[in-house]
């Protein structure tokens, strides 16, 4: 590790190699426009690793762009320079940046099943950059774009290019994307929020093959995300920006041992948030060896069988597709189960929907992920927590206002809310509302469907706090999906890990969290990135140690 | 199977039953029109006796069933029956009297196609590319005029200033079966003109706004970050996966200028399949309608068909499943 720190440190005494001042980006909606990126300066040496750290509208994606003169449709510079190895960017010619872009500079963006072309291999546009710049023959080209298919530890460097974007898993196309910019031997990469949209098992291969490669060719990167734990690993460097402005700059260990300002030290908070776990032989549900699948295709759900004690929150875990959804599916009768039975109160469930009566279905309501595309972006908050409220219990007039006005004040909003539309509220605030949707029923389970993670930390940290306190209020149990273990931490009594259709484990809180695991749970653990810069160092050596 | 054999197999499927059914219910529409046919072909002097034998003749007398099934089999053989204007020791087939008039009507549609279907794609493309700009304007000015007037308006106009004042081009496209190839080309060039002007805004327009449509995704914004020129962008990143939308709007107006261009057809004179289907309802010729209206159907059904089949064949996850 030492070694390791020492090559980091040498490298960060490159040249300047990038130098912003003062830049200013402003954004159009509505034809108002605004200033999203407020005066940041940066500098960026060669083979340097910055990151860039901040909540969803922090300006950060757009300053990352910027590095490449380049604003996004709807976007444009007001003010500052970008100085690229002596070249200023925003004073070039559009075919001057052009040509720079790709080959000088690149970019690999968040979602690579978006960012790749449909319509082409994936080995065409691997090589367009370097074909299309001139750099290199198609033949080399090709021959280049393998080998780093096979340094970025893609299975069957040869022949994976031959495939369609479609046809590969999300943790192999952003390495082929990551492969795409590293063709031209580019001075700079920008990495926007690569390992986003992957699951932590998939993003520790990712991670390291990111920092291994640009390593191999002192490639200068500015690494953007909003996960501290994975910009520890990665830069040696961190701007903490918020609202278009930097908050604090400091090297990596220096800022994870001593944040100074407010907000870098909230930007921890929610991993201390940690619910004292208590249990109960009082069941609210009981899901008894359950099998679902969709049409007639393969078992998304196998032999499941779970239990919410009363009053509890059970959180259930695991990756994209292990059916922690589709279990939610079950549970609400969306997706009748093709085996086994759901019991709600020591009573059994009609498995679909329309067999169940109105108290059954009031009885358990569900919270979404997408708050976005969960409320109606006509309806008023007043309609959409107030239609409940009529349905389930008959409420109107005047009894109906007082009612709506209790609702906001349990998930702290004020009455000025109501007349408001989704999309004039924000992130945090349609979240509540979608809490307060659900309370409107007064259910007595309550599931949470990865209600957090499309939120900033600090956001996060309300909504979690909110769940809490409604549950010592009114008792409710909460079936609370999740990948992300610090949010388990913040919230569970009992941890229930899924893996491909199937429980690996259901226990307590505490329990599942510490030694002996199962294989699994160890894996899903042990890829959770820590607040240590040294953590994918040792998770990669422990692992190849464990492989000999 | 290759899932998109089994498409295309299920889409010719669908496509044989509608025609199917349209077949019907053209044959019960004509059942349905008013009037004698054989008294208003024989003439209202007819004795009753004449009237039976030319009924007995072109098989009137027979139930409707026997006579759509005789009919529908003949047609799947090329065979539309006799003509109601056949006369003893005179026998004028359908296909015979269609052919001539269909081939006419063909060779303006593709005319036309081949000037229209590039030049809309062009101009969508560039339209695309520059965007908002003084040419993307005009073209989009001038195209939307263009369908904003009525056909035979455009005609007249396109008539006077370039046949009566300018005498570039003949005013009437009269052609037969000896006319040559690059005559019948220059005498075409007036009706097909109009067609091209009536039919490109639509096309266009599509192939702009599909490809404008694209460029907000996320892959379009890699390319230009992977430094990739505007051209290159609009032409291998956004048109493969803009196909769809275009072909669709490509094969609704290739059906439209082989059943839809009566009107030019009147104006030039020109003896399409269009005059052809109106002179018959005129005639009560009832074979030949139902011959021209099966025709048409065919016509639509089949192109939609083909676009349909080709949007479905150009998504890579269809052609190239995992």
């Amino acid at each position: 590790m030492g070694n390791d720190n020492l090559k980091r440190t040498a490298r960060a005494k490159g040249e300047i190699l990038l130098e912003m001042r003062g830049v200013m980006i402003e954004g159009e909606s509505d034809d108002v426009w605004h200033q999203i990126v407020k005066g940041i300066d940066l500098t960026l040496r060669r083979g340097e690793v910055l990151g860039l750290i901040g909540e969803s509208g922090a300006g950060k994606s757009t300053l990352g762009v910027a590095a490449m003169g380049f604003a996004r449709p709807g976007c444009r510079f007001n003010g500052g320079t970008v100085t690229f190895d002596g070249i200023d960017l925003l004073k070039a010619s559009d075919e001057e940046r052009r040509k720079l872009r790709g080959s000088r500079i690149s970019y690999v963006a968040q979602s690579a099943a978006a960012a790749f072309n449909p319509a082409h291999r994936l080995i065409d546009q691997t090589v367009e950059t370097e074909t299309q710049h001139g750099v290199r023959s198609m033949a080399e080209s090709i021959a280049d774009a393998q080998d780093l298919y096979g340094r970025l530890r893609l299975p069957n460097p040869t022949t994976i290019g031959m495939r369609y974007p479609h046809q590969v898993s999300g943790g192999q196309l952003q390495r082929v994307m990551t492969a795409m910019a590293m063709t031209c031997r580019p001075d700079l990469i920008i990495f926007d929020e690569p390992t986003t949209a992957l699951d932590v098992t998939t993003q520790v291969e990712v991670l390291a093959s990111i920092r291994s490669i640009v390593e191999e060719f002192n490639t200068a990167a500015i690494y953007i995300t909003h996960d501290l734990a994975v910009v520890a690993q990665m830069a040696h460097r961190i701007m903490v920006l918020r609202h278009g402005k930097l908050v604090e700059e400091a090297l990596t260990r220096d800022m994870l041992a001593e944040p100074k300002e407010v907000y870098t030290k909230s930007l921890w908070a929610v991993r201390k948030l940690a619910k004292q776990e208590s249990t109960t032989d009082d069941l609210i549900l009981q899901v008894d060896h359950v099998d679902a699948a969709y049409g007639n295709a393969v078992k998304i759900l196998d032999d499941v069988s779970v239990t919410v004690p009363r009053g509890r929150t059970v959180a259930v875990v695991g990756e994209s597709g292990s059916g922690k959804s589709t279990l939610a599916r079950v549970v609400t009768g969306l997706l009748p189960p093709s085996k086994g039975s759901v019991k709600f109160n020591g009573s059994p469930l009609p498995p679909a929907l329309p067999q169940r009566d109105k108290e059954s279905l009031r009885r358990i309501q569900m919270i979404y992920q997408s708050a976005d595309t969960a409320l109606n972006p006509r309806h008023r908050v007043y309609d959409i927590i107030g239609r409940p409220l009529t349905f389930y219990h008959g409420l109107r007039g005047k009894q109906l206002d007082l009612r709506i006005s209790e609702l906001l004040k349990m998930i702290e909003l004020d009455d000025s809310y109501m007349d408001r539309l989704p999309g004039e509220i924000s992130g945090g605030q349609k979240q509540r509302v979608c809490i307060a949707r659900a309370l409107a029923a007064k259910p007595d389970l309550i599931i949470c469907d990865e209600v957090t993670s499309a939120l900033d930390q600090i956001v996060q940290e309300e909504i979690l706090k909110l769940l809490l306190r409604l549950q010592v209020e009114f008792g409710i149990s909460y079936l609370f999906i999740t990948h992300d273990i610090a949010t388990v931490r913040a919230i569970a009594d009992e941890i229930v890990v899924m893996n491909q259709g199937k429980v690996v484990q259901q226990g307590q809180k505490t329990k599942v969290l510490s030694p002996p695991y199962p294989a699994y749970t160890e894996l899903l653990l042990s890829s959770v990135p820590e607040m240590d810069p040294d953590w994918l160092t040792n998770l990669l050596q422990k692992r190849q140690a464990k492989a000999k | 199977m290759h899932p998109i054999t089994r498409t295309i197999l299920h889409r010719l499927g669908l496509g044989a039953l509608t025609l199917f059914i349209v077949s019907i219910v053209i044959f019960v529409m004509v059942l349905l029109l008013p009037g004698d046919f054989a008294k208003a072909i024989l003439g209202q002097s007819a004795t009753p006796e004449t009237v039976q034998a030319f009924q007995k003749e072109i098989g009137l007398d027979k139930p409707a069933y026997v006579r759509y099934g005789n009919w529908i089999a003949g047609a799947v053989q090329g065979d539309f029956g006799k003509s109601y204007t056949s006369r003893v020791g005179y026998t004028r087939t359908v296909a015979e009297i269609i052919m001539p008039r269909l081939a006419n009507t063909l060779f303006l549609a593709l005319m036309t196609a081949f000037i229209a279907v590039p030049l809309a794609l062009a101009l969508g493309i560039l339209a695309a590319l520059h965007r908002n700009s003084l040419f993307d304007r005009v073209v989009n000015a001038v195209t939307l005029s263009t369908i904003s007037m009525p056909e035979f308006f455009m005609a007249y106009i396109l008539m006077l200033f370039l046949a009566v004042k300018l005498r570039l081009f003949p005013g009437l496209a009269s052609v037969d079966a000896d006319t040559e190839f690059f005559t019948r080309i220059y005498k075409c060039v007036l009706p097909s003109l109009t067609l091209t002007l009536v039919i490109v805004a639509y096309m266009m327009r599509m192939t702009r706004a599909a490809i404008i449509n694209l460029l907000a995704s996320p892959y379009i914004e890699m390319a230009r970050l992977k430094g990739i020129s505007k051209a290159r962008i609009i032409l291998r990143h956004a048109l493969p996966n803009a196909w769809a939308p275009i072909v669709n709007v490509i094969a609704f107006n290739l059906a439209y200028l082989i059943v839809g261009v009566v009107v030019v057809e009147t104006v030039f004179t020109y003896p399409g399949i269009g005059q052809l289907m109106v002179d018959a309802v005129r005639t009560r010729d009832m074979p030949v309608v139902q011959a021209c209206a099966l025709i048409f159907a065919v016509t639509y059904i089949g192109l939609n068909l083909t676009a349909d089949i080709i949007s479905i064949a150009t998504n890579p996850r269809l052609l190239h499943p995992r």
